[in-house]
């Protein structure tokens, strides 16, 4: 079981005391058998619209991984993944076949953009997003290193509400392993130029819990049966991203 | 610096409010949660300590003390307690009460005592010779918050990486193959090496391993136990 204590003693008040609030309204409604609670609404004053913008920068570091078409999404305070938790499918889908479609779709994202196509190494990317929901202060991206079985890098549920207008924050990202497939690194199973093969493939017959990655082994270096030779080796970090607020 | 002009009561006030918010005095409590973050290694009892900034579990590119090397070839941490009990460090044993498995991560709280500002931790990775996951002497935050520390893999340098089924005692050669090991690791190794000629404590170089589980050189199993650094994730809460 992960536990992640990130939240203040403030803001656990804050959190009971809604609790309460909200368990006393369920109880007076209950009692009252009355489904009207329009009056507990808080109305919020309308105020201009405000519009936030990032750009966002992410290196490719490694010698011979290409990346997925990259992911981006703005949401509330959630994650999309937790190393010691299962991958959801849309995660799977990205890890195993650099198909980002469900990763983007995910209904609690409230902003969300993509690379047009693959990131090469050595290569970098810029995207813009904007987005006009005031919640939407936590970032989400995710690639798959492609010339693997299901290796991505990334980073979730990052708090950007503290960034000022044209502030920059750098991460160097290390490699996680979706835990959905078996690194065998077998022809047919590699979706990348390396080998051309299926990617996302239902079964799950590794770990089934996100980790980090141990890296490739390749049939240079004592796996026989691997397509992948000693240029698909990689280390941490795998990645850079840069994101700029700018509006 | 700036001289503002007071009433004496609102000064004598200050002093107070400053003298309590820059007190380092005091005990602190953290909440620290240990995370697995590898796929294929278990870590063996962790020991993770709060002691004075004199005090070290290891160093790099120090000769690993006699209870290191039990600890780092073996798992047993007993003889690190009993160190960092002798320097009155304020100790948290085994919190995943056995091993932690991969992708897995353990809970504790620890209280400090004021003299202990400095945190280590030490667990053997599993299957390894003599390699633990390390961190030595960081310095505890006074500011209230969350942190967060990424830890690697360190060879004691006492045993050589021969990489096949042996014995946890020290001195002894071979890996330790407690139950859930047996059943994921080969047999009928050869041996990768029987030297090692660092016998500083210095960061991993990583297991070999093989594909072979009946034979080979390793018993390791080159794609599922390798590693990159980092191995761990501390988050500590200091409250």
């Amino acid at each position: 079981m992960l536990t992640f204590i990130t939240q203040k003693k403030s803001s656990n008040k804050l959190t009971l005391q809604l609790l309460i609030a909200s368990v006393l309204t369920l109880g007076l409604a209950a009692c009252n058998d009355n489904d009207n609670v329009v009056e507990e609404v808080v109305v919020v004053p309308v105020t201009p619209v405000m519009e936030y913008s990032y750009s966002i920068t992410l290196t490719n570091l490694t010698y011979a991984q290409p990346l997925s078409p990259v992911a981006v999404a703005l949401h509330g305070d959630t994650k999309m993944w937790q190393v010691g938790q299962s991958a959801s499918v849309a995660l799977e889908k990205l890890a195993e076949g650099g198909d980002n479609a469900d990763f983007i779709a995910l209904t609690s994202n409230m902003a969300t953009t993509s690379s047009e196509g693959a990131v090469p190494p050595g290569a970098s990317v810029t995207l813009d997003i904007t987005t006009t929901e005031p919640m939407a202060t936590y970032l989400t991206v995710a690639t798959m290193l492609v010339n693997t079985n299901d290796a991505f890098s990334g980073l979730t549920g990052v708090d950007i509400s503290t960034l000022m207008l044209n502030q920059e924050k750098s991460w160097r990202l290390n490699v996680y392993d979706a835990g959905t497939e078996l690194n065998n690194e077998a022809v047919g199973t590699i979706p990348g130029p390396a080998d051309g093969g299926v990617g996302y493939d239902a079964t799950r017959n590794d770990i089934d819990l996100v980790g980090y990655h141990s890296g490739v082994v390749s049939k240079d270096d004592g796996l026989s049966s691997s397509v992948l030779t000693q240029a698909h080796r990689f280390d941490n970090p795998a990645v850079k991203l840069t994101i700029t607020r700018t509006k | 610096m700036k001289v503002i002009k007071q009433s004496p009561i609102k000064s004598a006030l200050t002093v107070l409010a400053l003298s309590l918010a820059s007190s380092t005095t005091m005990a602190q409590e953290l909440s620290i949660t240990v995370t697995n973050l590898t796929q294929g290694l278990h870590f063996t009892p962790v020991i993770t300590a709060a002691h004075a900034s004199d005090n070290h579990i290891f160093m790099a590119s120090e000769m690993a003390s006699t209870e290191l090397q039990a600890m780092a070839e073996g798992g047993d941490i007993s003889g690190l307690v009993s160190m960092l009990n002798n320097a009155d460090a304020n100790i948290n044993e085994n919190p995943a009460a056995g091993l932690l498995a991969p992708a897995m991560s353990a809970s504790f709280t620890l209280t400090n005592d004021s003299a202990n500002t400095h945190l280590s931790l030490a667990a053997m990775v599993l299957p390894s010779n003599d390699g633990f996951v390390g961190l030595d002497s960081w310095v505890i935050p006074e500011a209230a918050g969350t942190y967060t520390v990424f830890l690697n893999a360190y060879d004691a340098g006492t045993e050589a990486n021969d990489e096949i089924r042996g014995s946890g005692a020290p001195g002894e050669a071979g890996m330790p193959v407690p139950p859930p090991l047996d059943a994921v690791i080969g047999m009928n190794g050869t041996g990768v090496t029987d030297m090692e000629s660092n016998d500083k404590v210095h960061i991993h170089r990583g297991s070999l391993g093989d594909s072979d589980m009946s034979a080979g050189t390793s018993d390791i199993n080159n794609s599922v136990q390798r590693w990159l650094n980092p191995v761990a994730k501390l988050t500590i809460t200091v409250q």
